[in-house]
């Protein structure tokens, strides 16, 4: 540990010498040379083309496409572009277009609302020119000023001139700067993709309980990859990119990793951002513990030890939300917002009701990766019971499951009681039907499907449903890894996981008993023994 | 009545190393098996696996010096004059009766003690090597392509626990059925055993 402080500081110190030097030696030659960028053979602040006022997003994207000719065209190639996806394992037509979940519930007749978190501009329903070039938001993901933002109904678009939003709020989102931003482009970092991607579900955390805004700058303790004073890795460093297409899917993860860590000059196809991808298969390497704790990774993922709770960044994660209890108003007709203690908000009539957790002790399933949905045509069998949302497939025989940790999202969701379907309600417009401002779920859903393309029969009820979120993110330091205890003891985090022998949890129950009948009757059998040695023994 | 030096030095430093061992491996054993929480399942594996790789390396030594001085044959099963010892034991002990069996050099243990060492020897101690080691090692074996389900090592471990805790507590009571009660202790701590040298003759 004190070497590694050391040549941490070494590293400093050199690096500080190096900077000293160059100061002393630009200095020196000052008016020669100008100091030399090395962080990108590119300041597109010197581009021509980009020192002018842009009108709008893909006026921007045009001069951009003018060098990086087949950027918009790769874009077009990934889920990130067309919110649509088959799933070649199972044929399920999934993606954000087409999925129906628990939170938000779905996208068709949302679109403008949606979008704003779309790669493109301008998806405001099924009309959106999908082959434009110019559609494509470079932006969003290469912004490093921090000043871009998309607003929900401007499908898209981020705010060209001021504008108050919601409407009738008086909160006035300014314009953004297109050429300032254009200007300062570069990589993508845990901000542009956290701008979505922390955001899931409608609010900071509310989706994955890994992903929130604490890891736009997490210390050490929140993950110790991304840490930003230490190794500081953005999302692009695991999810290695190319051709615009970034590696590691929800629909389609990699339950057990088998291939090991990537090398360089060895072709390998598979997913860069498991675990393995850099530790390798047997990534413990300290003396002592090493050799057994490498043997728990044929049965348990990484992220199950390394992963002791999920939002520990103190953002809370939505854990439940109920929408049956929706739509409840002030006695006056106003929509109304309750909160906890610490001002968060546990009811809102536009949504329902909602419990949220911090530092949430994740459930534990096998996992092999393969996911199955339950898609807006899929008959209900059990209207009574749990619909899941997202079925996993894993088990402790097939040899590609680990046992994995998951964020279990439970909630209550309209379904139509006729068709036994699932359905998908217009919820956010400023039109007579959508939900969140008319407050009626039978037009607001009607409006829903008619977009979606689905039957509706017009008969409104509420099923509980589950989805589950295998977790990834928020990796602990290596001190803070699940110790021994938490599941070799009876009611332990894995005391419901079934197919493994776990010593300390699982026995013989018969062999227990036999075994401490011949062990009580041994010690009863002496102790009477002495006893009678004891009444007997002749004075 | 003279004494009589039965156990060397080497002989007990063996019995009360392994005593140790043994009394931290039933802890720390069934503590892992989940019975009971002392030192929490962590510290109870790192203890069971060093005392049990102590252990074993005694008795590599143990088995050697065995064969080198002969001493194996202490061990030689017989019934003859089982019946005697089983009946001062259930009899003769209660009256105040002296122990029939008469120490020797050559014959140390009397010869239902010789089949209960014997027991532990042939049948319970290799019945947790084995099924510890495989503990242990379960994982290699199977990269080696030997599948190995370790619910069954479990299983035989827990059972050959057992047994050695039942000779345990029987062993224990046992030693206090000397001349007097602290007779065969002592023994066992200095090697000197008090004995009738001329009738074991």
């Amino acid at each position: 540990m004190s070497a590694r402080i050391f040549r941490r500081n070494a590293t400093m110190w050199s690096g500080g010498l190096l900077l000293a030097a160059l100061l002393v030696g630009g200095s020196a030659l000052a008016g020669e040379a100008p100091p030399v960028r090395l962080d990108s053979t590119a300041d597109h602040s010197k581009y021509k083309e980009l020192q002018q006022e842009f009108a709008s997003g893909p006026e921007l994207t045009k001069v951009c496409l003018s060098c990086h000719t087949e950027a918009a065209r790769q874009v077009h190639r990934t889920k990130h572009w067309t919110w649509d996806f088959l799933n070649p394992e199972n044929q399920q037509r999934l993606g954000k277009k087409n999925v129906v979940n628990n939170f938000c519930i779905s996208v068709p007749s949302n679109y403008a609302f949606c979008t704003s978190c779309h790669v493109g501009y301008g998806w405001k329903d099924a009309s959106f020119d999908f082959s434009a070039e110019e559609n494509v938001d470079c932006l969003v993901c290469h912004d490093t000023t921090g000043s871009y933002r998309k607003l929900p109904g401007l499908a898209g678009h981020p705010p060209y001139k001021d504008v108050e939003i919601p409407p009738g709020s008086g909160k006035i989102a300014k314009a953004v700067d297109l050429s300032r931003i254009a200007q300062k482009i570069g990589k993508t970092s845990r901000d542009t993709c956290g701008a979505c991607h922390f955001f899931g579900g409608g609010g900071d955390g509310v989706k994955h309980g890994d992903m929130d805004s604490s890891l736009a700058s997490p210390d050490k303790e929140v993950d110790v990859h991304m840490d930003a004073t230490g190794l500081d890795f953005t999302c692009g460093t695991c999810h290695k990119t190319a051709s615009h297409d970034v590696p590691g899917s929800r629909y389609t993860p990699v339950g057990k990793d088998k291939g090991g860590a990537h090398m360089r000059g060895k072709e390998d196809k598979s997913n860069p951002a498991t675990c393995q991808a850099c530790h390798g298969l047997s990534p413990h390497k300290d003396a002592g513990m090493a050799a057994k704790l490498n043997h728990h990774t044929d049965k348990i993922a990484c992220q199950t030890c390394h992963i002791p709770a999920i939002a520990r960044g103190g953002v809370a994660t939505k854990m439940s939300w109920d929408w049956s209890t929706a739509g409840r108003l002030t006695p006056d007709g106003k929509p109304m917002i309750k909160k906890d203690d610490k001002g968060r908000v546990i009811y809102d009539s536009k949504k329902g009701d909602f419990t949220l957790g911090e530092n949430v002790v994740p459930e534990y399933a096998w996992f092999n990766g393969k996911v199955s949905y339950t898609l807006l045509g899929d008959k209900i069998e059990n209207t009574e019971g749990v619909t899941h949302i997202n079925k996993l497939g894993g088990s402790a025989k097939d040899g590609e499951s680990l046992i994995w940790p998951m964020k279990v999202f439970r909630g209550a969701q309209p379904f139509d009681a006729v068709n036994k379907t699932l359905v998908t309600p217009h919820t956010a417009g400023n039109d007579d039907t959508a939900y969140w401002k008319n407050f009626g779920w039978e037009k607001a859903i009607e409006t829903g499907m008619k977009v979606a393309g689905a039957d509706f029969s017009g008969k409104v009820g509420f099923i509980k449903t589950d989805m589950s979120w295998p977790i990834t993110h928020m990796v602990a330091p290596k001190e803070k890894a699940l110790g021994c205890n938490e599941c070799h003891t009876r009611g332990g985090r894995l005391d419901r996981i079934e197919g493994v022998y776990i010593p300390g949890r699982d026995g013989n129950s018969l062999v227990n008993l036999i075994g401490w009948i011949v062990a009580g009757a041994t010690l009863a059998a002496v102790a009477l023994h002495g006893l009678v040695r004891i009444v007997r023994r002749p004075r | 009545m003279e004494r009589i030096y039965i156990f060397t030095r080497f002989e007990r430093f063996w019995h009360w190393t392994q005593a140790l061992l043994v009394i931290g491996m039933l802890l720390t054993g069934f503590e892992i098996h989940g019975t009971y929480h002392l030192l929490g399942f962590a510290k109870a594996h790192q203890i069971h696996g060093i005392a049990a790789w102590a252990l074993i390396i005694l008795w590599v030594f143990a088995i050697f010096w065995h064969f080198v001085t002969g001493e194996w044959r202490q061990y030689i099963p017989t019934m003859k004059n089982v019946d005697v010892v089983l009946r001062h034991y259930a009899w003769g002990i209660f009256r105040g009766e002296p122990h029939p069996f008469k120490v020797t050099r050559r014959q140390k243990h009397n010869p239902l003690q010789a089949q209960a060492y014997l027991m532990v020897k042939v049948l319970i101690n290799p019945l947790l090597w084995i099924s510890g080691l495989l503990y242990l090692y379960y994982n290699e074996l199977a990269t080696l392509g030997h599948h190995f389900d370790l619910a069954s090592i479990a299983l035989a471990h827990t059972i050959g626990a057992f047994l050695m805790l039942a000779f345990f507590i029987a062993h224990v009571y046992l030693i206090t059925t000397g001349e007097t009660v602290g007779a065969h202790l002592k023994a066992m701590l200095t090697g000197w055993e008090r004995s009738d040298e001329k009738s074991a003759r």
